[in-house]
């Protein structure tokens, strides 16, 4: 199944903003991450489809995964 | 810092200057101070711009000592835009020379002479206060450039803005960076019309031959200063991801969240967030010489802030903040960002608060004074402010008054105060802090996003009203402690997850002061500084019916999850149970 992700900030470096990226049906948040190239350590907020999301939450076809670094403002 | 100075401005023969001890305020800063003063000597029911008001100028109790991140300045009133007590604090260089010139206050009081132009001088020889008339109406960069040439660039100016002379309800007040760019404000309020009522138009400040604050105990201010910025900079939201971006990598993870507030609070998400985000103002900083990491005083660790220069590489604005970005932005349907940044300049240099005026702006927008996305106009609008045409002075006043003025029940207001940049449907635990604050709607009053969309200090789930109260009732509490101690509020993303940080801010106090203050006693003043404020309200008219979300926030859904606010109107007024 194809699923969009897209990494944010520091997330960046040397990676991509957004990018479709297959992964086998019942895959999870977790692998995505892994397929984004991205260390579990900083994968520290993910929203799937604008929802915060655990690493074990499976993933469907079309979901859109956004990745974030630790960031703060405010 | 053990000295209070009140000026009188309405006093025969001129304004008269008066020292006293700290006394009974002794223990209390910044924000603890100029609500423990307002509430002490203000009578509730006064108006805000009358004689009987006073406006209190205070740093923190650290403040000008070699402790990292301690330069905010409070400023304290009733507020004219709320009609309840008022705490507005700044960055800038205010606080650490004010601190170091030995005054833990000073105190405008008095009604002044009509036509009146104070400009104040501080220095180590004492206190001077002058009629200038020449400085009347200049916006606060001419200003200070005027500044500039009398008394050189190592002075801390605060300051208003035409704004503030007209004495309008979202006027700031500006304090000066380490350039000497008037770029921190204290900005929420309508403080700078309460300055402006005083007929004070600048403090200007010189600390030189002053040095650096002693602590008791030097040895145990060292180690405690050291694992402190340690704990800073270990950090990765204080250590790494502010620097880079600036308060405004926010921009994406709000929006993704669907908690980004776009076209005057209708929707949760705007198309144009990642052309105005903070990893595009970083980019564009670099390319054209600008500075993405800055600091906006002396002994920042942090470095949020950064210098943001126009398409021929001249200075322009700082980097414009999340707020303003999201104000200005997202809110307006602007996604140009240029237009942000010289709306950014326009708010600084009139002295107006830019989470009021994107908010207002955003009003206009809906009443068809002019179109969503209108850049141009809305630059235009701005600047109607600093001409006090009749049309300037309604937007000047805030988004409140400037919904009545057009009709419009959508005015996204707490106690008259425009909500910054997360909506209550989508981020509940914030719509808790908006709507119960003694400020009116304010995110830094307990701010609990870091802990609804950051995972900073725990998680709870924005879009259910559970654990909401709680945490914005605990943010509240701790933010009261840490608004008194100078230090920057950003060091709660360190203190919220690092135990050893607060302990070292604790530690830091504790040695500077010869004190052996615990976790209990900064939630003691937290809950002290919170209780005055809102006694101060309740004698000043405010009922529970105050600490509530417009209806509309209630009935209309907002996309994409399309939520309302959940929290119930009981538990709303359990928030200070404690």
């Amino acid at each position: 199944m194809q699923i969009a992700v897209k990494l944010f900030a520091t997330l960046r470096d040397g990676r991509f903003e957004s990018a479709p990226i297959e992964l086998p049906i019942g895959a999870l948040v977790s692998d995505a991450i892994e397929a984004a190239g991205v260390p579990p350590k900083d994968a520290a907020v993910v929203f799937v489809n604008g929802r915060h999301a655990e690493p074990g939450r499976p993933l469907s076809p079309g979901d859109a995964v956004a990745i974030f670094p630790p960031v703060g403002g405010g | 810092m053990d000295t209070i100075v009140r000026i009188d401005v309405g006093a025969q023969g001129g304004p008269k200057v008066r020292k006293e001890p700290v006394g009974s305020y002794a223990g209390y800063g910044g924000r603890a101070l100029t609500s423990m003063m307002v509430a002490r000597e203000v009578p509730p029911l006064c108006h805000p711009l009358g004689p009987e008001n006073k406006l209190v100028i205070a740093p923190g109790l650290l403040s000008g000592t070699a402790a990292g991140q301690s330069g905010r300045l409070s400023v304290g009133c009733k507020s004219p835009l709320t009609g309840g007590i008022k705490e507005a604090n700044a960055g800038g260089q205010a606080a650490q020379v004010m601190a170091r010139l030995g005054y833990a206050a000073i105190v405008l009081e008095g009604a002044a002479p009509e036509g009146s132009c104070f400009l104040i001088y501080v220095n180590k020889d004492g206190i001077g206060v002058e009629n200038a008339p020449q400085y009347k109406g200049l916006e606060n960069y001419d200003l200070i450039e005027e500044i500039k040439k009398r008394y050189g660039e190592k002075v801390a100016c605060i300051s208003i803005g035409p704004a503030g002379e007209q004495r309008l309800a979202a006027a700031s007040i500006a304090c000066t960076d380490m350039e000497m760019h008037p770029t921190r404000h204290a900005g929420r309020g309508g403080v700078g019309a309460v300055m402006g009522a005083k007929g004070v138009k600048i403090i200007v400040m010189d600390d030189a031959g002053m040095p650096m604050r002693q602590p008791k105990d030097a040895e145990k201010f060292k180690a405690a200063n050291k694992a402190w910025v340690e704990g800073l900079k270990k950090h990765p939201v204080t250590g790494s991801g502010l620097p880079a971006y600036g308060t405004n990598v926010l921009t994406n993870i709000i929006n993704e969240s669907g908690g980004f507030p776009t076209y005057n609070f209708k929707q949760g998400q705007f198309d144009g967030a990642s052309k105005i985000s903070g990893e595009s103002y970083a980019a564009m900083m670099v390319k054209r010489g600008g500075q993405p990491t800055h600091g906006c005083h002396r002994g920042c660790v942090i470095q949020c802030s950064g210098i943001y220069n126009d398409a021929d590489g001249k200075f322009l604005s700082k980097q414009p903040e999340y707020e303003t970005v999201w104000a200005h932005g997202a809110n307006c349907g602007i996604d140009d960002m240029d237009a942000i940044a010289m709306l950014d300049r326009l708010d600084d240099d009139i002295g107006l608060d830019t989470i009021e005026m994107g908010a207002t702006v955003a009003v206009a927008m809906e009443a068809g004074v002019l179109k969503f996305g209108d850049a141009k106009g809305a630059i235009e609008l701005i600047k109607e402010i600093g001409k006090g045409t009749p049309l300037g002075r309604i937007i000047g006043s805030g988004a409140a008054v400037t919904a009545k003025a057009f009709g419009l029940e959508r005015a996204p207001v707490v106690k008259g105060q425009a909500m910054p940049a997360y909506d209550p449907r989508a981020i509940m635990g914030i719509g808790v802090t908006y709507a119960t604050s003694p400020m009116g709607a304010d995110h830094t009053a307990g701010y609990a996003i870091a802990t609804n969309i950051l995972k900073v200090g725990g998680y709870v789930d924005p879009l259910k009203p559970e654990g909401q109260i709680e945490l914005s009732r605990n943010l509240q509490i701790a933010t009261a402690a840490i608004d008194a101690t100078g230090m920057c509020l950003f060091i709660a993303f360190a203190v919220l997850d690092q135990p050893e940080t607060f302990q070292a801010m604790l530690d830091l106090l504790n040695a500077f002061y010869g004190l052996s203050m615990t976790n209990d006693d900064v939630v003691a003043l937290g809950k002290a500084v919170l209780k005055a404020e809102r006694d101060f309200n309740a004698a000043a008219g405010f009922t529970k019916e105050a600490d509530r979300l417009p209806e509309y926030f209630k009935r209309e859904a907002i996309a994409p999850h399309n939520v309302t606010f959940g929290i119930k109107d009981e538990d709303l007024d359990k928030v200070f149970n404690w």
